[in-house]
């Protein structure tokens, strides 16, 4: 699905929510949600088809996914309900190496003929792109798992939860918000399910049933006067939960500076657009940043999205070597940095980690899409560089041995390739909380929530918005300012990082719709982390007049 | 075979129409071949085909409507997707926005079918990734690029009368070069309905030439600077201007186009009086089909005519609102341009700055539709007419509505992801930070 479908499913104006694309299948009732999907027996035999199909035909490795993908999608504004998209996507995926080459091919005729065409194109293509391929593929070993099973540990499944109490809460949000002062509100709640089955000639047949969550919603406040409007998006992050992540547990609830509620691994939608409504036309009259050098403190659901950009990208092994050069580009984090084994990264207490199993994150699964069992990993510590992110085609180009696990794809139709695991900052060592984050600070802004991103091919030099955002002097927040961004570049940004709260603080952000390769694909991942301190980074006011 | 004639979609979708009881029912047949491969590294990675076809059934009860999916078109599967979109519609609330069907409509003839794209095969793809591979290897440098191709078509039918039918096929081609010594990178795309316009070692040589003459680039200060905007560069600030021009969000009080007090921008003078953009379907060089997914016509219309706001885009429901004929967004757009090369535009600079793209472009203030991102692959000092050295990339924070303020010079129209756009020469284009990156 483009975006522009998205926006005729949402029913909304342009800018309302942005994302770069994301997948949907053929639309489907509601209970359809409930079937169980094909019989695991069923799967593994037709999954043979296709192994044994692509080693007669010459092929050293193949492996199949079997994908059954659920969305369902809720969209309001105000008072209405714009839509319920509830959608289905089956099929198969098959992947070969003949003659050293790769070779992909999909359909949705899961049958025994439909397969075996499939399975024959991917054996030609693999086989025509051979002609002028250098260097065969090479494919770092996987332990063969055997029949294996694994499952997002959810409370609530969101098929289960009726469509009509998802409607009441969305358009309860949307009252509170128009009742606090909002002139318009569009909220929306994604709700996935993957259920995938992986089978490959190495021998391991894995069937994984993965769930993930997104509430969101967007508060405009209007001045016609002034001809000034703002907005405040939410303050939820996408999760890998189920439903039970909108019961807006108390126990899960932060309390930061101004009033303003954060969220855990619990979501008040309803406190949190009274909140938006109320900040969004405080904006209208915010006073406009003055330009020039500030510490910033920055709230884990805008740091989320920063961490993303400046690590989680420049760290992924395929960037780094060039095969992304063409799209999304290269990298800054070159070989030869990391083989120094002294590149700063990142001042001393900065630690980074990757990790495909932490529990209510986006990337959590048992498994990676080429059937290499999940792990967490090192990626920055004490400040150096120590690793990035690679898949089984790729680690022998780090000398390594072992596969990180991070292998994605979006959907059954779709190539799997090296995908971002979730990357988080780890809490502080020291017991920090946000006001000692903010008391010892002269002249600095505390940053809450996602806001405008731009980083360069190679992730140098960024520049981030924000929601929110309060001028801290001497100490104290003073009130709310507009027009700002930070422009830094990676290295130096990273080396400034001063002061990290402790994991009292630490919560995931999440990028429910990330966009790499070509053709594009999007993925889920998490970002955790506690509140922290950057010193002295260059803050610019965007405001025009035209 | 995913392509259906028209005759052949008209028969299915009349069947399963014939199955529909609700007071409206529309119907919707698409399928499509495509393939594509991808290279990195002077070899090629990926490579991939897919067929689809789909039937989309909406049935009506009321405001209350339900739609349902199926990709098999046998009888007793069309009944059985239409009974089930009328189940949901009879479950699904009312949707106070919900507009009936429109009756017949008169469509012009498309011009977006090329047998030559649709007999595309993975042979040709391959000469493709070739063609671009063995220039780079000689050259010292590295290509990454990627080819994609596809064939389809789209239907409509509704119980009102409506059927309109669409075939097009589409190639799209893009390769970055990087030098091997890492300090240069050059880039290309081109994209075209009709595969025979298109010469990837060709094209990929502009790439190449850009790699070689951009390496060792040199640090200027970022600042206001004079700039020539390649089509490429521009179509990014550009698009999302044109995403600008929507009625309701501009009636709403929430977009540039609103007005002070209340009220709209139409027919206020925004830009240069140079600029002109508008679209046309039948435009032979961007042609798209002649028709949109509410089965609206799509004819040629202007959206700024000498600098003034001509026309705001108006969905059937918010026309009906605002009592005012719908006007249809476009798929593509066309700006006016002149007559000078882009030699020309370079001859005639004593000081600027000459831009192959920008990138990572992101919204930073909807208020004045100010946008930030990076120039990116190929960005070069001019003086006295010259290109005198590579600079390093800068960051920008510009709005697409001071830069056709500050409009110079208009250059040739090229063609850009179905856009037709001008070479722009543009003054006090605003650079606020250096990026290492090549």
């Amino acid at each position: 699905m483009k975006r522009r479908d998205f926006v005729k499913y949402a029913g909304l104006g342009s800018g309302a929510l942005m994302m770069p694309s994301l997948l949907l299948g053929n639309e489907i009732p509601v209970e359809t949600l409930l079937h169980p999907g094909m019989d695991v027996a069923v799967k593994k035999s037709l999954a043979d088809i296709a192994l044994n199909t692509a080693k007669t035909m010459g092929a050293s490795y193949a492996d199949a996914r079997i994908g059954r993908y659920l969305n369902q999608y809720v969209f309001t504004r105000e008072d209405k309900v714009q839509n319920v998209v509830n959608t289905e996507s089956f099929g198969i995926g098959i992947r070969v190496i003949a003659n050293g080459t790769w070779g992909f091919a999909s359909t949705n005729n899961v049958t025994e003929k439909g397969i075996k065409k499939a399975t024959e194109q991917a054996i030609a293509i693999a086989k025509a792109n051979s002609k002028i391929q250098k260097v065969p593929v090479k494919l770092a070993p996987v332990q063969s798992h055997g029949e294996v099973t694994w499952k997002t540990p959810i409370k609530k499944d969101f098929k289960e939860v009726p469509v009509s109490e998802k409607v009441d809460l969305l358009l309860s949000a949307n009252a509170a918000a128009l009742k606090n002062g909002a002139n318009f509100v569009n909220s929306a709640l994604f709700m996935v399910n993957e259920q995938k089955y992986f089978a490959s000639t190495d021998g391991s047949y894995i069937d994984q049933d993965v769930h993930r969550i997104w509430p969101t919603f967007t508060v405009t406040a209007i001045d016609r006067a002034s001809n000034k409007f703002k907005s405040r998006q939410a303050m939820s992050a996408p999760m890998g939960m189920g439903y039970e992540y909108m019961d807006g547990l108390a126990s899960e609830k932060l309390q930061g500076p101004e009033g303003l509620s954060l969220y855990r691994n619990s979501y008040d939608i309803i406190e949190d657009a009274t909140m938006a409504a109320k900040q969004a036309k405080e904006r209208l009259s915010a006073k406009s940043v003055e330009a020039g050098k500030y510490d910033l403190v920055l709230e884990p659901n805008h740091l989320g999205l920063t961490i993303h950009e400046s690590v989680g990208h420049p760290l992924e092994l395929d960037r780094v070597l060039g095969y992304e050069a063409n799209f999304a580009g290269t990298s800054f984090a070159t070989l030869d940095k990391w083989k120094s084994k002294d590149f700063k990264y990142g001042s001393d207490i900065v630690n980074l980690v990757a990790d495909k199993t932490q529990i209510g994150s986006l990337g959590a699964v048992g498994y990676d899409d080429e059937g290499v069992k999940t792990k967490k990993w090192d990626l920055v510590r004490n400040g150096i560089l120590t690793n990035y992110q690679a898949i089984r085609d790729q680690v022998h180009m780090i000398d390594q041995k072992e596969s990180h696990g991070c292998c994605y794809s979006q959907s059954w139709n779709d190539v799997q390739f090296q995908r971002m695991p979730n990357v988080s900052l780890e809490p502080g060592k020291e017991k920090y909380t946000i006001n000692d984050m903010i008391k010892d600070v002269e002249k600095g802004i505390y940053i809450a929530g996602r806001g405008s991103y731009s980083i360069d091919q190679q992730r140098y030099n960024f520049q981030f918005g924000g929601t929110v955002f309060y001028e801290i002097k001497n100490g104290k927040i003073v009130g709310m300012l507009d027009d700002v961004a930070y422009q830094s570049n990676t290295q130096e940004f990273w080396n400034s990082c001063s002061k990290i709260c402790d994991e009292s603080d630490y919560r995931l952000f999440g990028s429910f719709f990330d966009g790499k390769g070509q053709p594009s694909q999007v993925s889920a991942v998490s970002h955790g982390s506690s509140t922290t301190r950057f010193n002295g980074v260059n803050v610019i006011n965007t405001g025009r007049n035209i | 075979m995913a392509i259906y004639t028209k005759e052949e979609a008209r028969q299915i979708m009349e069947k399963a129409l014939s199955f529909s009881t609700a007071d409206a029912c529309e119907i919707n047949l698409s399928g499509s071949e495509s393939g594509n491969i991808r290279y990195a590294r002077n070899t090629v990675s990926t490579a991939g085909h897919r067929s689809n076809q789909t039937l989309v059934v909406q049935s009506n009860f009321g405001k209350k409507s339900g739609t349902a999916t199926i990709d098999e078109f046998d009888d007793a599967s069309l009944e059985k997707v239409v009974k089930r979109a009328e189940e949901l519609a009879k479950l699904s609330p009312e949707n106070p926005e919900f507009m009936d069907p429109m009756g017949p409509q008169l469509y012009d003839e498309s011009i977006t079918y090329s047998k030559e794209t649709a007999n595309i095969t993975p042979e040709y793809r391959a000469s493709v990734a070739s063609n671009s591979i063995a220039p780079a290897v000689a050259n010292d440098i590295t290509a990454a690029g990627f080819f994609d191709d596809s064939s389809g078509f789209r239907a409509m039918l509704n119980s009102n009368g409506l059927f309109a039918y669409n075939r097009a096929t589409n190639m799209n081609f893009t390769v970055t070069m990087r030098s091997n010594d890492g300090t240069g990178s050059g880039w290309v795309s081109r994209d075209f309905n009709d595969v025979s316009k298109f010469d990837a070692a060709k094209a990929s040589k502009v790439a190449i030439d850009k790699a070689i003459l951009s390496k060792k680039a040199k640090a200027i200060e970022p600042g206001k600077y004079t700039v020539i905007l390649e089509p490429a560069a521009s179509v990014g600030l550009l698009r999302n201007m044109a995403r600008a021009f929507n009625a309701r969000t501009a009636d709403e009080g929430r977009s540039f186009m609103s007005k002070e007090g209340g009220g709209t921008k139409m027919g206020e003078k925004i830009v240069d009086e140079r600029v002109t953009i508008w679209s046309d379907p039948l435009h032979p060089e961007v042609p798209t089909r002649t028709w949109n997914g509410q089965g609206q016509p799509l004819k040629k219309t202007t959206w700024i005519e000498n600098g003034k706001v001509k026309n705001l885009a108006y969905d059937r429901y918010w026309a009906k609102q605002k009592k005012v004929a719908a006007v249809p967004s476009p798929n593509g757009f066309i700006m006016k341009g002149g007559d000078a090369s882009l030699d020309d535009l370079i001859k005639d600079t004593k000081k600027g700055i000459l831009v192959t793209r920008l990138w990572y472009i992101r919204t930073v203030d909807p208020q004045t539709l100010l946008y930030t991102g990076l120039t990116r692959d190929g960005t070069f000092y001019i003086e006295n007419g010259q290109i005198k050295y590579p600079v390093k990339n800068f960051r920008f924070n510009e709005s697409p509505i001071i830069m056709l303020n500050n409009l110079e010079t208009l250059g040739k129209q090229v063609r850009v992801n179905g856009n037709l756009i001008p070479y722009m020469k543009v003054r006090d284009f605003t650079f606020t930070s250096l990026s290492d990156a090549v």
